[in-house]
């Protein structure tokens, strides 16, 4: 059995723990309040952009001159996953999560005889990855020095993925992050960016605003779906900024909570042997005056 | 004066959003104003100074490219980066355009011409930014 001195070291380590726990928990609200403020922020603007290429992209889609990332290569043969993960672990199922949505994916591809190329955003789900499809693996890029997500490191990833893309190197690119839903919800998505998929029109929306487009469209939709990858991507990195420490609160929530009831459970085992070692010395002492 | 709906949203932030009552735009193919009950259009931007009027007081916000639509609904800035002149630090972006030109000879072919045109783009501001700052 431990000795006492043992079990107080033990209790005093589990409290240390606590506290780191409890720092830690309190660290990600704080960055979890801004990191949701900036998703916000940037939600406009990819919900217009959505909405400016859908009406131009609706009308250009059928004709055959389309560009290739609205058409497609017209073939369905090599896969480009764009996984987006958090740099760094203690955030609960929020990094694996996203790393089992890409995995099955990968995997149901590949059992349909289509090749398959992954591009990891972010160090953990490099790390997780690369031990089932580490020949798979293109390219990687970690966001650890980075402090502020800006736009910029969007059009970084955008300017590779399509460098890649104009090389011909795939056909299709599906996009892996967390959505943010709320602090204790974070929804694994995938999201099709290559070729781009409109969304239907709502029925009752009415007809569409015929435009006129200055300079000519083709140019305009040109310019325009290049940027709109590297929006999506943008807005990848920021919700899953925000799920990152959204999960990583309630983890450290949870751990929290499980130390306090360690404690719990430890100071009594403490205070319980405490009280049968005096209670077996006073017995020493009694029956030893008794003998005398 | 009639009004109309304008929202100049930038990847990070909406830069501005309110009624208005005319938006100078710096399109690709020349600069035009948008007044209430505009045709819909969708432009590209140039890098430039869009020019926000409202109720006689004028406001000039710096855009470095992106698309202008127009449609019943009002008017949509998207801008790939929307700074309010107020805000603009003219020192830092003097040294954007310089640190443009010395990347100019690393460049060749059609990215040496996109470069270039950028640049122009950029020196426009500038100026226009020095000689509005004189007044």
């Amino acid at each position: 059995m431990a000795s006492l001195k043992d079990m107080r070291v033990r209790i005093a380590s589990t409290k240390a723990t606590q506290k780191i726990t409890k720092a830690m928990q309190m660290v990600a609200a704080s960055k979890l309040r801004r990191a949701q403020m900036a998703a916000e922020a940037a939600r406009p603007y990819a919900e217009k952009m959505e909405a400016v290429i859908g009406n131009i992209a609706s009308a250009a889609a059928g004709s055959p001159g389309a560009p290739t990332l609205l058409a497609g290569t017209g073939r369905d043969k090599v896969h480009m996953l764009l996984v987006c993960t958090g740099e760094r672990g203690l955030s609960g199922a929020f990094n694996s999560s996203i790393v089992r949505l890409a995995r099955e994916h990968a995997q149901s591809l590949l059992g349909q005889g289509k090749e398959v190329k992954i591009f990891c955003v972010g160090r953990k789900g490099y790390e997780q990855l690369k031990r089932i499809f580490d020949r798979q693996i293109v390219e990687t890029i970690e966001l650890r020095s980075v402090r502020q997500l800006g736009f910029v490191n969007a059009e970084d990833i955008a300017a590779k993925l399509l460098a890649r893309f104009d090389a011909g190197e795939f056909d299709v690119c599906t996009l892996f992050y967390s959505r943010f839903k709320s602090v204790i919800s974070q929804i694994p998505t995938a999201q099709q960016i290559i070729p781009l998929v409109i969304e239907k029109p709502a029925a009752n929306a009415g007809p569409a605003t015929s435009y006129e487009y200055e300079p000519g469209e083709d140019e305009i939709l040109t310019s325009l779906l290049p940027r709109n990858i590297a929006v999506q991507i943008f807005r990848a990195l920021l919700e899953n900024n925000a799920s990152f420490y959204g999960a990583q609160m309630t983890a450290m929530d949870n751990a929290t909570r499980n130390a306090g009831e360690m404690i719990r459970k430890q100071t009594l085992v403490y205070n319980r042997t405490r009280q049968a070692m005096i209670t077996k010395e006073l017995i020493e002492i009694i029956s030893g005056a008794e003998a005398v | 004066m009639a009004t109309f709906r304008f929202d100049l949203v930038s990847p990070e932030k909406i830069a501005f959003s309110g009624d208005v009552d005319q938006v100078d735009i710096p399109g690709v193919e020349g600069d035009f104003g948008v007044l209430a009950g505009h045709a819909p259009v969708v432009a590209a931007i140039r890098p430039g100074i869009v020019t926000v009027t409202k109720g006689g007081k004028q406001q000039k916000v710096v855009v470095l490219g992106g698309i202008a639509e127009v449609s019943d609904k009002g008017l949509t800035v998207l801008a790939d980066v929307a700074t309010s002149v107020a805000d603009l630090d003219a020192a830092q972006f003097a040294q954007t355009v310089a640190s443009m030109e010395a990347q100019l000879a690393s460049k060749q072919g059609s990215e040496l011409d996109r470069a270039i045109e950028r640049l122009d783009h950029f020196k426009s501001i500038q100026q226009q930014l020095q000689t509005t700052a004189m007044h």
